[in-house]
């Protein structure tokens, strides 16, 4: 059962001061990762204040990065229960778990950030591995590789 | 263990993912929530069991890092008899 809206909206709050796009139906999902093209973070987020906690602050710091995706996009585990299962349905080789991060590149799931390894890591060390997949995924060597 | 509590009021492993060996062949891998008397309590468990599983426990556990863990059981409780160690799966796939 979603908790109550007034308890997470500190939580939605956190992820659209930092530019991130709230997709909240099924069809919002679509809308976006039905044909994506170019590079898209997704941030399912979640109440767990231990792991979430830690996982929105180092997106945020992630995305002071100088690679970073072009769009940036989350839903609500628990909460926008429609979004978050159509969402999964486009990275459904993951298991599900929340807060998790994927990251698409024209369509195709090229980094996946499972809840469990975020969980007991510092804001600085998530943000680090992500930065790095920045990088390794969206960065200059990336867009230089033949099509 | 460090000392470190992921979730304050809680044993230190609460919420975190392990990887807990028995002392037969079987693993599970799964949410910690507590350990007492009767054993220990995880949530959304996957299970190797090294008598019957075509991939060996190491694998098993580098795909429960990559792609997840796909939970065999909701909740379980190992009882404590057959409880040999329980480490984090970051841990245990380094």
């Amino acid at each position: 059962m979603p908790y109550n809206p007034a308890l997470v909206a500190p939580m939605r709050q956190e992820m659209t001061s930092m530019g991130a796009r709230e997709l909240t139906t099924a069809a919002d999902v679509d809308a976006v990762l039905g044909d994506q093209r170019g590079t898209t973070l997704v941030f399912v987020n979640s109440v767990c204040g231990c792991a979430a906690g830690n996982a929105r602050p180092a997106l945020r710091l992630a995305l002071q990065h100088g690679v970073k995706p072009q769009e940036i996009v989350t839903v609500f585990a628990g909460q926008d229960l429609d979004a978050t299962s159509r969402a999964r349905q486009y990275f459904a080789e993951y298991q599900p778990s929340s807060p998790s991060i994927a990251l698409l590149k024209d369509g195709e799931v090229v980094h996946f950030v499972h809840r469990h390894q975020i969980e007991g890591r510092s804001p600085q060390a998530i943000a680090a591995d992500l930065t790095a997949a920045f990088d390794r995924h969206f960065g200059a060597a990336a867009r230089a590789e033949p099509a | 263990m460090t000392g470190h509590v992921f979730h304050p009021g809680h044993q230190e492993l609460h919420g975190v993912t392990v990887v807990l060996e028995t002392h037969g062949l079987i693993t599970y891998v799964g949410r910690f929530d507590s350990q007492d008397d009767r054993g220990v309590h995880l949530h959304d468990v996957g299970v190797h069991d090294a008598g019957t599983a075509d991939a060996s426990k190491e694998e098993f556990l580098r795909r429960c890092d990559r792609f997840g863990i796909r939970p065999e059981h909701r909740h379980l409780l190992v009882p404590a008899r057959d409880v040999a160690r329980i480490h984090r799966l970051t841990e245990a796939v380094r």
